[in-house]
């Protein structure tokens, strides 16, 4: 590891200013010190954020929940409010790494995490996220893991969180803190797909810092379900991922929220899928409609072209559970 | 930089380069080398310790961050001659074979038990609310951070059930 200056920040004023100065932040630090080790990253200074006042999860006035950045993700999962009414998020939670893990990943930085690209993280080779044009050898290489939606011929690398998933789902917004004030956006907002600037990979600006992420009231009267493909049965990334939120009215979808891990370079989400479905009754040729609009521009590039079929099945076997749809003889 | 650890009791103040692992901290700085170092990134749970009552891999976190905190090691749970209940169990059920993984297992294991107790849902759950039983198939995905090359899984999962009382001897 290369080595670096280390500061504690005694406040936020304090964390946004190293951050405004060029300072990386680490918080639970499961993927930056891994990233380090490898010198994927090497950064100068480290501001160190733990011990601010970021640990909380409450309400909201309007019946929402606000999360602080630093609320770990084992703590998030258990909380019995989340557990109760933002089941999807538990799930989430739940399908992502280890238990010593969660332990120590964050709110804010499980956001945040980089993507798990063999190349990006083979510093032997190019990689336009890690050293902007250098190149990528994913599109021609290895791509098990790889983007089918919303990559370039830059990157195509995916975002690997669970957890993100199921809050783009949830409409989450992140709070984010910069010398200027406080802010918003949702998770649309908050990550940039590649184009031409693959390292570019959020909107903060150089000395915003996410202080929370705030989830509207639970949805009412909703199913819903985290479903998560992968290569082993725990302890992996998602090949594919959905996070649903599903509410009927009589036999027909009222409405519906789709998120999706695995098949993007952020948690991907797409209106025109779920407005396809509001209305409707459920049956399998209105799932196929879906999921037909959902991969309308899919590109595999090899060894990921069987994330296309797979995405589909998915998706389908989660509306029919949600639904509570049979699934044809 | 100066960092003082609370490691199984007791107060160490230590000199540590940043960029040491607490880790490296406990193993080359302390001796307390029961903590192993299989990875070095976060993978496989040799190193895994307990830092303020919670389960964490001590390779992936800096021994700076952790000025005042408190940490239990294998050390700490029992020595020979007065072993804790999950060490004996792993003894009983031959709960390893070359025993490098072993300290990380029974840290975890210890740490995951905690986390049952306060009710925390696994993945492989039924339902997130109410009490948890802890059939192999909730040991398995609880552990699923702990590997052990010399596949001695049997016995680790017998070992820790037996101490968390799902099964009898």
């Amino acid at each position: 590891m290369r080595p670096f200056d280390y500061m504690r920040a005694e406040d936020l004023q304090a964390a946004t200013e190293a951050k405004g100065n060029g300072a990386t932040v680490i918080a639970g630090g499961t993927n930056l010190l891994d990233l380090m080790k490898l010198e994927v990253m090497a950064p100068e200074r480290l501001v160190d954020i733990t011990r601010l006042d970021l640990h909380n999860t409450e309400r909201t006035s309007g019946g929402g929940l606000r999360i602080g950045a630093l609320v770990t993700n084992s703590d998030l999962a258990a909380n019995p409010d989340v557990r109760r009414n933002w089941p999807v998020l538990s799930r989430a939670l739940l399908a992502g790494a280890t238990g010593q893990l969660r332990n120590k990943a964050t709110t804010g930085g499980n956001l945040l995490q980089r993507t798990r690209c063999y190349y990006f993280y083979d510093t032997a080779m190019p990689c336009n996220k890690r050293e902007p044009g250098s190149g990528c050898h994913a599109r021609t290489g290895f791509n098990r893991i790889h983007a089918i939606l919303g990559a370039s011929d830059k990157c195509i690398a995916t975002h690997p969180s669970d957890m993100a998933v199921a809050m783009r789902a949830l409409d989450a917004e992140v709070e984010v803190q910069g010398s200027g004030g406080t802010r918003r956006m949702g998770l649309d907002a908050l990550y940039r797909l590649p184009g031409d600037t693959p390292h570019i990979e959020t909107s903060l600006a150089e000395g915003e810092i996410i202080t929370a992420v705030i989830l509207p009231p639970p949805p009412t009267a909703a199913t819903q379900v985290y479903r998560k493909v992968r290569d082993r049965s725990s302890y992996a990334f998602a090949l594919v991922s959905v996070a649903a939120v599903v509410a009927m009215d009589g036999a027909r979808i009222r409405e519906a929220r789709l998120a999706f891990g695995g098949l993007g370079p952020m948690p991907w989400r797409d209106g025109e899928v779920e407005r396809a479905l509001e209305g409707q009754e459920p049956s399998d040729a209105l799932f196929d409609c879906a999921s037909d609009i959902l991969l309308r521009d899919a590109q595999g590039q090899g060894s990921n072209d069987f994330k296309i079929p797979l995405a589909r099945r998915t998706l389908k076997a989660v509306l029919r559970e949600v639904t509570r749809t049979e699934a044809p003889a | 930089m100066q960092t003082t650890l609370k490691i199984n009791g007791e107060s160490w103040t230590l000199d540590v380069d940043p960029r040491t692992s607490l880790l490296d901290a406990l193993r080359h700085h302390l001796d307390l080398t029961g903590t192993k170092k299989g990875c070095d990134h976060g993978q496989c749970g040799a190193c895994t310790i307990i830092l303020n009552g919670r389960r964490i891999n001590s390779c992936l976190t800096l021994a700076v961050m952790h000025d005042g905190d408190e940490i239990t090691t294998i050390e700490g749970l029992g020595e020979p001659g007065r072993l804790n209940p999950m060490q004996e169990a792993f003894v009983r059920h031959d709960g390893y074979q070359c025993g490098y993984c072993t300290p990380g297992q029974i840290m975890s294991a210890t740490g995951m038990l905690d986390e049952v107790s306060q009710g925390w849902p696994s993945h492989v759950s039924a339902s997130l609310e109410g009490d948890v039983p802890l059939s192999r198939e909730e040991v398995a995905e609880r552990m699923s951070g702990n590997l052990c090359r010399c596949s001695a899984y049997p016995g680790i999962v017998r070992a820790i059930r037996e101490t968390a009382g799902e099964v009898s001897e």
